[in-house]
């Protein structure tokens, strides 16, 4: 148990809250609700320290006062308050534990609650800049300290606190020399544990390197392992894994040297107390200065005081992470929407569709200057990733926007459903400006299909339905149908019922994309914006997406990141995008004609194609 | 239990390790179980006594015994978990060297990420079951019996007052194994399925934002919340209920000790010395009833975790050597199909069927066909990734079952559709296949797949550190690598799953001459994704469905096939609108 707790603190991390005191207020914020609750664990926790206490003086008293005197009654009396205390004792620690672990559970549940609206709130650009992944990762790990605190840790030591006072208060009372004389060993077990607790936090972090090798190893080599056969190099990817394996398996048998070190060297001062009052005490006895009793219950205080030391000086390391745990929660929580919607705003009411970028300019700078990820924008934080931007959507058009990777396109279409607000000049929808409505209203309006569609885990007929909630399901057949989705869908073990895995991972890139669009479709709304995938799907497939695409671009003003010529042939508008500028605009043809850039483009890619010119005439 | 037999096996090699933790266990119980006899002399002999001596000695007593259970406290903990870490170590590799030898078709099917959970935590389930569960479990029993040994020698009657509470303890215990645990799963069940959300929030926020479903997700999370809650506060009342209960009836037994304990010493036929040691006994006497709950968790994750091992290990290793197979020699490059029919196992559909053909030393062959038609399957059974299920696949007469699966594979230069790069360096992934390669060598395949110019653009050139902790390379600088890797072993028989990824033309145009330098002078294999490809080879094989339905030379194929004309036609479309973007970006950029 001893050994566990030190163990269990060594493998913290080692930061602590920047600011506790700041930190440990609002934490308490978050209990003052259960304000009334704490004060009835504080006197459960106070009940349980003095049972603790009172027991062995009881034993004590019943030895000496009773047994010593061949008192029957008296030993009755005295076994009969033993009996009320330790009843006493189990009532307080049961109700304790229920209490304190539903105060602890309601406020990690409210905080669950703080971080998710939080996160809600919170526009793209910072979601740009928070790989999920390590978002994720650190919110997990960060909410479960904080309940090993406020669920166990909490209540447990002010249950040590509170039982180590009693016992001494109670020891003191009843002899202070025998108990100040035990006390010896108090500072050395401090030390100890100290000591002991800094040696296994290195040696720890040398196991914890170790396997984090080993298991990137096995990853590796595991993803890899088709290369590795057909290479023969499956021997020596043997070799090097058990190099690895080896430095694993010695890091722990280091680490564990130290960790079994320490319950032996707490047990032998432990019983350097037990063996103090057992001589000292045994010889104020025979001088008749104490009585037999006393040492008795001295005896057992001894060996129920070193689990609350261990205790106290270990949570020092749980208390000090949980602290900083939390103020990274707060930190997040404190995050300030950037994106709100203003007092005032208004409901968009229908839409016909016709959207406007009137001079528009865009950075990801704006806001205090964090690290913009270069998939976004290659740019610094100062330098426009839009740049006087207008352009005019007429209701029911298609627009296709083309140009090289960091040209700006995904900025520009996220403008429009407000995913960004613009730093200057205004997106007008039906005369609207997107920032004078509510954006829950305005993205109702808006359908959107991403170059790899997201699918939660749940039914295919779920993530359909996620376009429109309450779309029956016979209106979700209809809108897979259009998308070209049903029939692979029919084909799947439960059709519409078939569970997806995590992230649709069951599903082919095709297929994804398909229910993107089925998704979209059954939202019907009237302004789209389509970012198509550059991934090579294969040729029936592909023919399959591109007439779903025709069904849902049809009659809604469409904003389309174009990869494939066909999209772009059919669009009203092209736009040619190069390094937030637009730098020529027109149609396929008109573009062509001009004989700029675009043109230019389009001739190097007929170099390419020659070849299959001649198999065509062949 | 059979299962656990058999991981206990691995501990044989360090049986004395072994052996001496468990002597070092068995003598710190009997020093605890000294110990209160150590209280009873002081107490009666000394104390009552009068005699300080016996005080004197009695202390020295204890901290002798102290300092005896303190160093084999300690051989116990370090002996006991280095035999463990042992034998961890070597069901780990005994696992790696079995993956690593599993055939394709295991690990079709299988998930990297289940079987490193079983590599990493079952493992360690296991290994933890043998440095804790296994020696507390003797440890357990030595200390019961030995309790109650003590206690009935000393008074039978106060004895029998006492052995009362051990069933009750167990019983709620049992409870505890029982109803509690399962409570413990029921809320890591429903932070899994939070998380999830929580998860799926994350990843796709911009789907979420965009369809404004944001009070949908936010109901749906908080009804998650409110059930792990729910758990949660279940898990709570049911471990309320246990451990204070426990606790209690081992008081009930101090407080039954002294009281009627209390009248014996009256009575005169105990001494107080005894009824001291007597509950020193008892508090022995409890721990291990404790330690139950935990032994019986550790023992149940235990079991799971060695049969999932055991699983990988007992898989049946498809491809394997004959025990007569001969090694393969040089080989010129012929390669004959000999109405080869290929299904998966559990699968009742061909994936081939019934195919048959013959590519000559040095020929190019281009193998069409839809998804799913079989394309692969050819490919993946010349090196033997998978047996064939009837028929033959010869090399220049060498039927590969008959020859070692080494030999065979050695002489056999493959592209696989996954460019997998591992970490290390640019120079150690080329040399993958040949790890003696020198510097020169590698630089020459470097240059022959057109991978020389990017590499040396790096500032550390073939050193340069690719992977996870390295330099990110684009899909065509992959490929390439991945080419470069296959020239390394100039093999005489080639195989390119070359499949499209998106890399620009000009990447294209290059990975494509590379690709023709790979080829010239071997019998290569192509998987023809590219029109230029299907027209200059040699021989054409389409299939459909699995079967061949045509081969012969792009003109034959073109007067003679009415489906080789149309994939010609819809692949060319599909390559066709599949590119400007491409082309956009590279020349913008």
């Amino acid at each position: 148990m001893m050994m566990r707790g030190i163990q269990a603190a060594a493998q913290l991390e080692e930061t602590g809250a920047s600011q506790s005191g700041p930190v440990l207020r609002r934490l308490m914020g978050y209990l003052q609700p259960f304000w009334k609750e704490l004060l009835v664990v504080l006197g459960l926790v106070l009940l349980g320290a003095f049972t603790q206490a009172a027991g062995p003086y009881l034993i004590g008293r019943a030895i000496d006062g009773a047994i010593a005197k061949s008192d029957r009654a008296g030993l009755n009396r005295t076994m009969v308050l033993l009996l009320v205390v330790y009843l006493a004792g189990w009532v307080a620690s049961r109700f304790q534990l229920i209490l304190m672990g539903t105060i602890g559970q309601r406020t990690l549940a409210r905080l669950r609650i703080d971080i998710f609206a939080t996160l809600q709130r919170l526009s793209l650009r910072f979601f740009d800049q928070q790989p999920a992944g390590d978002l994720m990762s650190r919110l997990v790990n960060d909410t479960d300290v904080l309940n090993q605190l406020l669920s166990q840790g909490l209540a447990q030591v002010l249950g040590s606190l509170f039982g180590l006072v009693g016992i001494v208060i109670a020891m003191l009372a009843l002899e202070p020399r025998l108990a100040l004389t035990s006390f010896v060993v108090i500072p050395v077990m401090l030390v100890a544990t100290r000591v002991f607790s800094n040696m296994s936090r290195r040696a720890f972090r040398d196991t914890r390197e170790a396997i984090g090798d080993v298991s990137a190893e096995l990853q590796e080599e595991i993803a890899g392992v088709k290369v590795a056969q057909a290479f023969n190099r499956t021997g020596v990817n043997q070799v090097r894994f058990a190099q690895r394996n080896a430095a694993n398996r010695d890091a722990n048998v280091r680490a564990t040297m130290v960790t079994s070190a320490f319950p032996p060297v707490i047990d032998v001062l432990s019983t350097a107390a037990t063996a103090i009052v057992a001589g000292y005490g045994g010889y104020l006895a025979i001088h008749n200065l104490v009585t037999v009793g006393v040492v008795v219950a001295f005896l057992t205080y001894v060996q129920q005081f070193f689990r609350p030391i261990q205790q106290l000086s270990t949570f020092y390391t749980t208390a000090q992470a949980s602290l900083a745990a939390a103020e990274r929660i707060f930190d997040l929580v404190d995050t300030a929407p950037d994106i709100i919607d203003p007092v005032d705003a208004q409901l968009l009411p229908p839409v016909e569709g016709r959207v406007v970028f009137d001079h528009v300019s865009f950075n990801y700078g704006r806001r205090a200057a964090a690290n913009i990820p270069s998939s976004t924008t290659a740019s610094s934080a100062s330098t426009l990733v839009l740049d006087d931007i207008s352009l005019d959507a007429q209701p029911g058009q298609t627009i296709a926007i083309v140009g090289p990777t960091g040209a700006g396109k995904t900025t520009l279409v996220n403008l429009i459903g407000r995913f960004y607000d613009v730093v200057d000049g205004a997106v007008r929808i039906d005369g609207w400006d997107v920032r004078d409505v509510t954006r829950a209203s305005l993205r109702s309006q808006m359908g959107i299909v991403l170059q790899d569609s997201f699918l939660f885990a749940g039914t295919i007929i779920e993530n359909i339905r996620y376009g429109r909630l309450d779309a029956t399901d016979a209106e979700v057949e209809a809108a897979a149908r259009a998308a070209n989705a049903h029939d692979f869908i029919m084909r799947m073990p439960h059709t519409y019922k078939t569970r997806l895995g995590e992230g649709g991972r069951t599903l082919s890139q095709g297929q994804r994309q398909l229910l993107g669009i089925a998704r979209a479709i059954l939202a019907n709304p009237r302004i789209l914006i389509l970012d198509e995938a550059t991934s090579s799907v294969d040729t029936r497939t592909e023919l399959l997406i591109q007439s779903a695409l025709r069904t849902l671009l049809k009659s809604r003003t469409s904003f389309v990141i174009a990869h494939r010529l066909s999209t772009i042939r059919a669009a009203d508008q092209v736009l040619v995008l190069r390094a937030g500028r637009i730098v020529e605009r027109g149609t396929h043809q008109e573009l062509l004609t001009r004989g700029g850039m675009y043109a230019e483009l389009y001739r190097r890619q007929f170099r390419d194609e020659e070849p299959f010119e001649l198999v065509r005439t062949a | 239990m059979k299962v656990l037999l058999r991981a206990l096996a691995y501990i044989q090699p360090y049986k004395f390790l072994t052996l001496g933790a468990l002597l070092s266990l068995i003598l710190v119980s009997v020093a605890n179980l000294a110990s209160p006899q150590v209280l009873r002399i002081v107490i009666d002999r000394g104390i009552h006594g009068k005699d300080s001596s016996i005080l004197v000695w009695a202390t020295l007593a204890f901290v002798a015994v102290a300092a005896i259970r303190g160093v084999f406290n300690f051989t116990q903990g370090y002996w006991s978990e280095k035999g463990a870490q042992h034998v961890a170590y070597d069901i780990r590799n005994v696992l790696f060297d079995k993956l690593q030898n599993l055939s394709f078709s295991y690990h079709d099917q299988a998930q990297t990420g289940q079987l490193m959970t079983r590599l990493t935590n079952d493992v360690d389930q296991l290994r933890n079951f043998i440095s804790n569960g296994l020696l507390q479990m003797v440890s357990m029993l030595v200390l019961l019996i030995g309790s109650l040994v003590a206690l009935f020698s000393m008074d039978w009657h106060l004895a029998l007052v006492v052995f009362v509470t051990i069933p009750s303890m167990t019983a709620v215990i049992i409870r505890f194994i029982r109803v509690v645990r399962p409570m413990f799963r029921q809320v890591q069940a429903r932070l899994g399925a939070l998380n999830g959300v929580l998860q799926e929030n994350l990843v796709g926020v911009r789907v979420v934002q965009a369809f404004a479903r944001e009070p949908y997700e936010a109901a749906r999370y908080t009804q998650m919340n409110e059930e792990l809650l729910e758990a949660n506060i279940n898990t709570i009342q049911g471990q309320a209920a246990s451990f204070p209960t426990i606790f209690m009836i081992a008081n009930l037994g101090t407080l039954a000790v002294i009281w009627f304990g209390g009248y014996q010493v009256i009575g005169g036929s105990l001494s107080v010395g005894q009824l001291v040691a007597f509950n020193s006994y008892l508090a022995l006497l409890t721990m291990p009833i404790m330690m139950i709950g935990m032994i019986v968790g550790q023992l149940s994750r235990a079991i799971v975790s060695a049969e999932r091992l055991f699983e990988i290990l007992d898989t049946q290793r498809e491809i394997a050597d004959r025990p007569d197979a001969i090694t393969l020699p040089p080989v010129g490059g012929r390669i004959t199909f000999a109405d080869v029919s290929f299904r998966y196992a559990g699968s009742e559909r061909p994936v081939l069927d019934h195919v048959s053909f013959s590519a000559e030393p040095g020929q190019t062959v281009a193998i069409m066909g839809q998804t799913g038609s079989g394309k692969s399957t050819i490919i993946n059974l010349i090196p033997r990734f998978y047996d064939v299920t009837g028929g033959g696949v010869l090399i220049d007469g060498h039927d590969v079952r008959a020859v070692t699966v080494e030999s065979l594979r050695e002489q056999i230069g493959i592209v696989l559709q996954d460019t997998t790069l591992f970490s290390g360096t640019i120079r150690d992934n080329i040399a993958y296949g040949r790890p003696d390669a020198s510097f020169k060598d590698v630089e020459a395949v470097g240059q022959a797949a057109q991978a020389h110019d990017f590499i040396a653009g790096f500032p550390d050139g073939y050193e340069t550190i690719v992977g996870e902790r390295g330099v990110t390379l684009s899909g065509g600088q992959k490929q390439r690598i991945a080419i470069a890797r296959a020239l390394l072993r100039d093999p005489h028989i080639l195989i390119l799953d070359d499949s499209t990824s998106s890399v620009d033309a000009e990447t294209e145009y290059q990975i494509q001459q590379a690709l023709n330098i790979l080829r010239r002078g071997r019998t290569a294999f192509v998987i023809a994704q590219r029109i230029s490809t299907v027209r200059s080879a040699d021989l054409i094989l389409l299939l459909d469905d699995g079967k061949l339905v045509a081969q012969g030379t792009h003109d034959t194929l073109l007067r003679e096939s009415e489906l080789y004309g149309k994939i010609i036609d819809s692949q060319f479309e599909g390559e066709r609108v599949a590119e400007p973007e491409q082309v956009v970006d590279n020349v913008l950029a």
